[in-house]
């Protein structure tokens, strides 16, 4: 089983060069920190930055410069600064390769909820709905169940949609699933994961194709 | 052309109850800090605020929150505040959220005269319910309509008298779309310079969108998340 730094690190594997990459908050932020160096890839923060470069040391601080998380950021050379009308246009416009975002439920058609629970204090979708509406290449990176032990991965979603029939690959402490016409395609299973647990973990259709394979980190 | 004013509350002396405002920024950075202030301390009410966020408890849009001068807010993400949520789940506060990237466009497309648009976001969620759906290549699309504001305030790095703007960092964000859909827009800036000091080259927002503009003064830029290495 993976801890939120292994998801991250296995959900690395899936930028490849030249990509330029949005990464939402939470386990898809961690992502940054594993992409190895010899790829040049740009990150892409909705707030109006390209070339999203890690944390500045204290000194360096400045409150003009940060992330979509609202966090204190740095610019890798050759990044760029533009408006949220431009931001949307670079994502809308499928400029961006690729989408890694945590989700509270997916379904086996590739719906995703993670911006909405009916009864508790509506915070709002942030960009998640252009993201995801636009987004060829959607990852979502999450926990398998909610803390009551209830698979997130499901028939059908259950709270509000932020998009519909658009995530292609989820990555969580269990496993790395394809979506497809299908279902979720059981791809690699995390060391030490039965393909049985994860039968069992999956409320949505799970599709098994001869021997699955152990993740590779 | 000389469009200087000399303080917020010149700038923001005719906003009235009732009244529409754009408010530029993202979480805290690149807020309007003078023109908020100022509208505070007028008490002016009932307003109706487009902004991305609603600031947090104790500054930005979160100080008009508190003393109740905001009727509705038109946002994407308001999680960064509890006055917020009590006056919202107690009714005081009406809240209209709408995806990040519709917003952004709302603005443009109300500052650039095209009164609707179709947009992808929101497809199959509620965001989409009683909106006109057109499908473009197989795709579907909602309708969504242009935003205007009887007042747009907006925050830049330089400007110059005759309304030029340049931003710096991400706190350009909102302001650029803000600035061009005000019937009247206020820019406040950190360096007010004379009409030529600034290169045309580097102009971010044209003057011809700006009505009034002052230096405004004592910018806190508060940080929301400050995060860094340690050397």
């Amino acid at each position: 089983m993976l801890d939120k730094f292994g998801i991250a690190k296995r959900i690395a594997r899936e930028v490849k060069d030249g990509y330029y990459v949005n990464l939402g908050i939470g386990i898809p932020t961690l992502v940054a920190n594993y992409i190895p160096s010899h790829l040049s890839v740009m990150l892409q923060s909705e707030n109006g930055l390209l070339g999203m470069g890690p944390f500045p040391f204290e000194k360096d601080i400045d409150p003009d410069l940060i992330n979509a998380g609202k966090q204190t950021v740095t610019m890798i050379p050759g990044a760029s600064l533009f408006s949220s009308a431009d931001s949307f246009g670079m994502i809308r416009g499928e400029h961006v390769d690729l989408t890694i975002l945590g989700a509270m439920e997916v379904s086996d058609k590739g719906d995703i909820a993670n911006w909405k629970i009916p009864g508790k204090m509506v915070k709002g979708m942030g960009g998640a709905m252009d993201l995801v509406a636009s987004a060829q290449n959607i990852i979502v990176a999450m926990q398998h169940c909610n803390k009551a032990g209830e698979s997130k991965l499901l028939p059908e979603c259950t709270l509000p949609l932020t998009g519909v029939k658009c995530v292609k690959k989820v990555v969580t402490e269990l496993a790395v699933l394809d979506i497809t016409e299908e279902g979720f395609v059981l791809l690699e299973r995390a060391p030490g994961v039965t393909v049985e647990e994860i039968r069992e973990r999956t409320a949505g259709r799970l599709v098994i194709k001869g021997d699955v394979p152990e993740m590779v980190l | 052309m000389n469009k200087v004013v000399s303080n917020a509350e010149e700038a923001i002396r005719d906003i009235q109850d009732g009244m529409t405002l754009m408010l530029g920024g993202f979480g805290l950075c690149g807020i309007p800090e003078n023109c908020i202030a100022a509208l505070v301390k007028k008490g002016t009410k009932d307003l109706t605020c487009i902004s991305n966020n609603a600031g947090v408890d104790d500054f930005g849009i979160g100080l008009m929150l508190q003393q109740k001068q905001v009727k509705k807010m038109i946002s994407s993400y308001v999680g960064e505040n509890a006055e917020f949520e009590r006056q919202l789940l107690s009714g005081e506060l009406e809240v209209e959220l709408i995806p990040q990237g519709t917003l952004a466009e709302r603005c443009r497309a109300g500052g650039a005269g095209i009164p609707a648009f179709y947009t992808p976001a929101g497809f199959g969620t509620e965001v989409a319910e009683g909106k006109e759906i057109r499908y473009f290549n197989g795709k579907p699309y909602l309708l969504e309509h242009w935003l205007k504001a009887d007042f747009a305030i907006v925050k830049a790095w330089k400007g110059d008298a005759t309304g030029n703007l340049i931003y710096k960092g991400t706190a350009r964000n909102f302001n650029p779309m803000m600035a061009t859909a005000g019937k009247i827009t206020i820019a406040e800036v950190e360096e007010l310079y004379p009409a030529g000091a600034l290169d045309p080259n580097e102009i971010h927002t044209p003057g011809i969108f700006v009505q009034r503009i002052f230096q405004g003064n004592n910018y806190e830029k508060r940080i929301e998340q400050r995060t860094f290495l340690s050397e």
